[in-house]
């Protein structure tokens, strides 16, 4: 694949866009459209279309596999962990109330950080199905393949 | 759309199915911008559209991209399929018409969640608050189950790539 100059410059060209959508989606959840399983699927879509096109050793040295299941594992604990923070401060599990300085702030805040948990844990998923996928290939039958 | 399932069912080639699944989904997403519902567009796009069909690509290239000749249309699955189309047209006959207002949908819960949503939690996006703050239990499921689904096939895909790397040194 890493002779097709004109997919090369414009997988260059849209990768970091697509990376910049995925986190607006994240981050802007609160606001527009989207939140943590778009943004994670986004993100996924992007480190995806990257091992497409420079293949995919190149995508596991950007990101291992031990950060994916660090990540898959990070996103549930933090939305877990968000419930546990609120039960620590007297408050029923996953009620974020507490989390700032007045109520509806604080489901804010829990809701940004709950989104976020989603978003590591669906990015970190979705590469992992590719990443497996990939491997058991044979590396020669799916260049050919495409 | 219809033509395009009508395609799936009948070619033999599933390099070409696995391509218009992906077109099917971005039909899909286009018909959900037109309902309004921009995120489940989004994830649809990314989720049915790209990385699906890059999985049954990658799939593909596992097995065979020619369906296997099957030698018998059974004619108990059209019957099966009439059967059960019928009857799931038969209960879309006493659903509310699409967008009443008055609609149990419209009346139980969600006047609430419409009305409070912004004070009770300063969050704009209805459609976040109430996955994340109102239904949080239910969205802490579903990243389980999606942490879980990973951990499924690293356990069934994984394991075995382990394992032919390990027979393959012995070589």
């Amino acid at each position: 694949m890493s002779h097709h100059f004109v997919i090369r410059v414009v997988g260059k060209l849209l990768i970091p866009f697509i990376l910049l959508f995925g986190l607006y989606v994240q981050f802007h959840g609160d606001f527009g459209p989207g939140g943590g399983f778009q943004a994670g699927v986004i993100f996924a879509a992007a480190f995806i279309l990257y091992a497409l096109i420079y293949g995919v050793d190149k995508a596991r040295e950007v990101l291992p596999d031990t950060v994916l299941r660090v990540g898959a594992g990070l996103g549930v604990l933090i939305f877990g962990g968000t419930g546990v923070a609120s039960v620590l401060l007297d408050a029923n599990y996953l009620d974020y109330g507490p989390l700032a300085h007045d109520t509806p702030h604080g489901q804010h805040v829990g809701i940004f950080i709950v989104e976020l948990g989603v978003g590591v844990t669906v990015a970190s998923v979705m590469a992992i199905l590719f990443f497996l996928f990939a491997d058991r290939g044979g590396r020669d039958e799916m260049d050919e393949e495409r | 759309m219809a033509a395009t399932i009508f395609l799936i069912a009948r070619i033999h080639n599933l390099f070409a199915v696995a391509m218009l699944g992906g077109i099917y989904s971005l039909m899909a997403a286009s018909m959900f911008v037109v309902l309004d519902a921009v995120d489940v567009a989004f994830t649809e796009a990314a989720v049915g559209a790209g990385v699906s069909t890059i999985l049954m690509l990658a799939a593909l290239a596992l097995t065979n991209t020619e369906e296997k000749p099957k030698s018998r249309h059974g004619v108990l699955g059209l019957v099966l399929v009439l059967v059960t189309g019928a009857a799931l047209i038969y209960g879309t006959l006493d659903m509310p018409r699409y967008g009443d207002p008055n609609a149990p949908i419209h009346r139980h819960v969600a006047p609430t969640y419409l009305a409070d949503s912004v004070t009770a939690t300063t969050v704009p996006n209805v459609v976040t608050a109430v996955l994340a703050s109102y239904r949080g239990y239910d969205t802490l499921g579903e990243v389980t189950v999606i942490f879980a689904a990973g951990v499924g096939v690293m356990l069934l895909l994984g394991g075995r790539r382990r394992r032919r790397h390990r027979s393959g040194s012995r070589e």
